[in-house]
């Protein structure tokens, strides 16, 4: 423990930062805290490329009828490939992968108390299966722009204009080519997803440490338990659809196609099958954040632990039972609506219960205002929003008229980008000093945090308005009366993009000048923070032994440090009863 | 901020809704309302709790730390079991309105709407089994109308906003849904299932009518005492091929004009150079993109069921009226000709 509470006062040890040098120990290593930090490179690569062309796509919708491209037809077809890329890219490639291939690689082997994760090498091929995925379907995506706007034909550049979601007929006999070399990417992108599942619930089942009993295990690592199993369960069906999909377009096997003896609603069936336990996919592991950060940051023990851990897996299986909600319209049997519709309004119980026990954990805290903390907290308004708007569209007879509006457009935009890209932040502010040993400077990023709140809302609040009012989305051009929402929306695009870049300037800036962390720089129990940071290449010096995740009350603070360590009048690990959680 | 809401709310209606133009609206928007509040009420519940924990517990030097519980079994179930009552009660009201949303009550007068890429066909199988001349969807006031939806090619939606109705357009099904309009006037029709390029131009109008205004228009349909060639121009307008032939000469881009093409030489992809006689055209016309031509997407949709032979004939009447290609000799005034007339050559 010596290492743990006196970092600085060590000459400078090696770490997995400095632990082989050159190409070759990255490309190829079996470290999970090298995957993570590759994955971050990939993925945040991606979160740029989707993010720039949302920012276009709302630059055109500055006014009614397109005003950057004076032909009708091309601009067109110039938005809608964007959406599609922006779909497509943020969903398959940044928001399923972010926190459970970024911060999950990082941190789950550590909270283990474990030298890495069960298979280390299914941990690279899933990387690399990830960046092939990635790069290829992003070509094929970019393509596609480059064809529309300037004529120029890459290889494998066909361009994909059927949105994320591949809806049948039109995507097996009218869309663009790319619609196969798309589909392929997101196939290829789901096997580096259902790799990485098995790869976290091998190691949450096996790597344990003595003294992590189920109910002791940090919140974190039942959100990426819960995630890894709908990884697994779900992706596989999305896999099998695509492959379906290819066969009608290529063999003309009637499948989904009824001028071939298909049914165009099969596929949606099949599909939300898959995406919306996606959607729990990308949520949960960011709810997983949130209770770490909730807890830290203002030094409290997590409110309601067992509720917590277990409405993590609620959602895991309830997630599996309401895919149906996005057929409503679509012409499903009013009894299949029906018990749709009753089964989606289970999932607001345990996100209520989740958001009412955030909330107690502040209660009575010692809240520090750190900008990890701020992202908390924004998070938590924002899924509150999310989570609330759902229910108009859980309920049938409101969901017709919003349907395919705006309406669902903002409300999916607060779940998945104002809670999971929160999270994400949370998450990243959270552990940035483990991942590169250097603190980032808090004034810079509570700028960004309460800059990209205000900028989130000012983007998708009027979207609900203007849904409310009818206005489907995926529309390139619109009636001149709804103008105005759509105004304020790309300003509040504009601002989120300067936000996100004074958040990645606030990162380049502490790898560059920022203060040397300690190992536990807010005094958090799991066990990740028991090792120097940046941590060793093995993580741990000497196998830690767990207890309590969310007891703080062993970790005073250090000034000369800045950073907390084990008070030394007590045993390094008391065996504490009181915490041990009791079944309800 | 009064300036700005009154901008926002500037398309009609409330801030949140458009105008109430069907029976069924004030119900949707009371269900709106009341799930809105009760999430008003939630938000600020949350919000006011964050911000006040957050200020009166904020981290400040030398506070030592508060004793608080780590869970409470009375207050967890508490807050699992209300938003569970508030949840089924949502449910509930949501269930019962959507069936009389859905389900057509059986004296409903029934329009017929065709999706296709990217236009609707509305057809009225009564009276007369004919289609609407204006490309508007029409419909008498006050009386249960149900909509019987299908699509020849893609997914399409079908979505009144003022009317609170949507339901997708799909292809080998007839989906259905009904709405009694309260109101005259005209008001938007959206596509609202991404259908390809095109998509967000798939914008039409219903036009709600008073009783009697309606049985004229719809008595008046299918080209009445029309004949011939003025027929054909009737077709032409009322199904659907205006929207990528032009008569005039111009070009629309997606389609060749009809103007001149009658007895002109048409190079096809496929076929070589064809001349446009009548046997072409009938085959063009009954059977789309039979002849695909360079420049232009084989894009036609089906003709079929929306188009006979008949009204082909009229068509080619009107195509030949059109044609700089066709020059009729009238016959000879005044007694039988002696000489056969001829078409002459181009």
């Amino acid at each position: 423990m010596s290492i743990a509470q006196h970092p600085s006062k060590e000459a400078q040890p090696d770490n997995y930062l400095t632990h082989g040098k050159g190409f070759m120990s990255w490309a190829f290593t079996l470290d999970h805290k090298r995957i993570g930090l590759l994955y971050m490179a990939f993925v945040l690569s991606a979160f740029a490329f989707g993010g720039t062309f949302a920012v276009l796509l709302r630059t055109s919708l500055l006014t009614p009828n397109h005003w950057m491209i004076a032909d009708d037809t091309k601009a067109k077809l110039f938005y809608n490939n964007m959406f599609s890329l922006h779909g497509a890219v943020m969903v398959f490639m940044f928001i399923i992968p972010a926190v459970p291939a970024i911060l999950g690689n990082f941190v789950l082997p550590m909270m283990l108390g474990a030298k890495d994760v069960a298979f280390p090498r299914l941990n690279l091929m899933s990387l690399w299966i990830y960046a092939i995925g990635a790069c290829f379907f992003g070509w094929v995506l970019f393509g596609g722009i480059l064809r529309t706007l300037f004529d120029i034909h890459l290889p494998f550049g066909w361009g994909l204009d059927t949105g994320w979601t591949f809806y049948t007929p039109f995507s097996t006999s009218k869309a663009e080519d790319g619609m196969v070399a798309g589909v392929l990417g997101a196939f290829v992108l789901g096997f580096s997803s259902i790799l990485t599942g098995v790869n976290f619930i091998t190691s949450i089942h096996t790597l344990r440490p003595r003294g992590m009993t189920w109910f002791r295990m940090p919140l974190f690592l039942w959100a990426l338990y819960a995630t890894s199993i709908i990884q697994i369960l779900a992706t596989p069906v999305l896999a099998i659809t695509l492959l379906l999909l290819v066969a009608e377009r290529l063999l003309h096997v009637g499948i989904f196609d009824s001028s071939l003896g298909g049914d165009p609603v099969l596929f949606q069936h099949f599909f939300w099958f898959y995406s919306h336990p996606a959607v729990y996919i990308m949520i949960l592991p960011g709810m997983g954040v949130i209770s770490e950060v909730i807890s830290s940051h203002s030094r409290k023990h997590i409110f309601g632990y067992n509720f917590i851990a277990l409405s993590s897996v609620a959602l895991a299986l309830l997630g599996f039972l309401v895919w149906g909600h996005h057929l409503f319209v679509a012409g499903q049997s009013n009894v299949a609506d029906s018990i749709f519709s009753l089964l989606t309004f289970s999932v607001a119980i345990p996100s209520a219960v989740k958001v009412f026990n955030w909330l107690s954990t502040l209660y009575r805290g010692s809240i520090r205002f750190t900008p990890a903390m701020l992202f908390a907290m924004g998070f938590i308004l924002l899924f509150t929003i999310g989570g609330l708007t759902g229910l108009f569209l859980g309920a049938l007879q409101t969901d017709v008229p919003l349907h395919d509006t705006y309406f669902v457009i903002a409300h999916f935009h607060y779940v998945m980008v104002g809670s999971m890209v929160f999270a994400f932040l949370a998450g990243m502010y959270h552990w940035f000093p483990k991942m590169f040993g250097k603190m980032t400077n808090p004034f810079w990023g509570r700028v960004g945090a309460i800059m990209l709140f205000i900028g989130f809302n000012v983007t998708f609040f009027p979207q609900f308005v203007m849904g409310a009012h009818g206005s489907p989305r995926r529309w390139a051009t619109y009636p001149a009366e709804f103008q105005v929402y759509h105004d304020i929306s790309t300003v509040g695009a504009y601002i989120m993009a300067i936000s996100l870049i004074t958040v990645l300037i606030n990162w380049l800036a502490a790898l560059k000048w920022g203060k040397p962390a300690p190992a536990n720089p807010w005094g958090a129990n799991t066990l990740e923070w028991r090792t120097p940071s940046p941590p060793p290449h093995d993580n741990f010096p000497t196998p830690p032994i767990a207890d309590d995740p969310y007891d703080m009350s062993k970790w005073e603070f250090d000034p000369s440090i800045e950073g907390w360590v084990i008070r030394q009048t007590e045993a390094p690990h008391p065996p504490d009863d009181r915490t041990l959680s009791v079944p309800h | 901020m009064n300036a700005m809401l009154n901008m926002l709310a500037d398309v009609g209606g409330s801030f949140w809704m458009p105008p109430q133009a069907s029976e069924i609206a004030g119900e949707v928007d009371w269900l709106f309302f009341f799930i809105f509040w009760i999430c008003v009420f939630f938000f600020l519940l949350i919000l006011v709790l964050l911000v006040a924990f957050a200020w009166k517990y904020r981290y400040r030097e030398g506070q030592p730390m508060l004793d608080a519980p780590k869970h409470n079994t009375a207050a967890e179930l508490t807050w699992t079991f209300i938003p569970t009552v508030i949840v089924i009660v949502i449910f509930f009201y949501g269930f019962k309105g959507y069936l009389h949303m859905v389900v057509p009550p059986p004296n409903a007068f029934e329009v017929d709407v065709t999706a296709h890429m990217w236009d609707y066909t509305f057809s009225y199988p009564y009276p007369n089994d004919q289609i609407s001349d204006d490309n508007k969807l029409h419909i008498p006031v006050n009386q249960p109308v149900v909509f019987v939806l299908t699509s020849t090619d893609v997914l399409h939606g079908f979505y009144i906003p003022v009317f609170r109705i949507k339901k997708d357009v799909v292809p080998g099904r007839y989906n259905k849904i009904w709405a009694t309009a309260t109101m005259t006037g005209e008001f938007d029709l959206f596509c609202t299932q991404y259908c390809g390029q095109d998509h967000s131009s798939m914008r039409r109008k219903v036009v709600v009518q008073s009783a009697a205004d309606f049985n004229k228009w719809v008595n008046g349909l299918g080209g009445g005492g029309l004949k011939g060639p003025a027929r054909g121009h009737y077709l032409w307008a009322t199904r659907g091929c205006s929207t990528c032939h032009s008569v005039d000469g111009s070009a629309t881009g997606k389609a060749p004009t009809w103007k001149d093409v009658y007895g002109s030489e048409v190079v096809t992809m496929k076929d070589g150079t064809m001349t446009a006689d009548e046997d072409y055209l009938h085959d063009v016309i009954s059977h789309p993109n039979i002849h695909p031509l360079p420049g232009f997407q084989p894009l036609m949709p089906p003709t079929e069921g929306l188009i006979n032979d008949a009204d082909i004939s009229d068509i080619i009447l009107y195509l030949k009226s059109i044609s700089k290609y066709y020059h009729p000799a009238l016959p000879a005034a005044g007694g039988p000709s002696t000489q056969p007339s001829t078409v002459p050559a181009k």
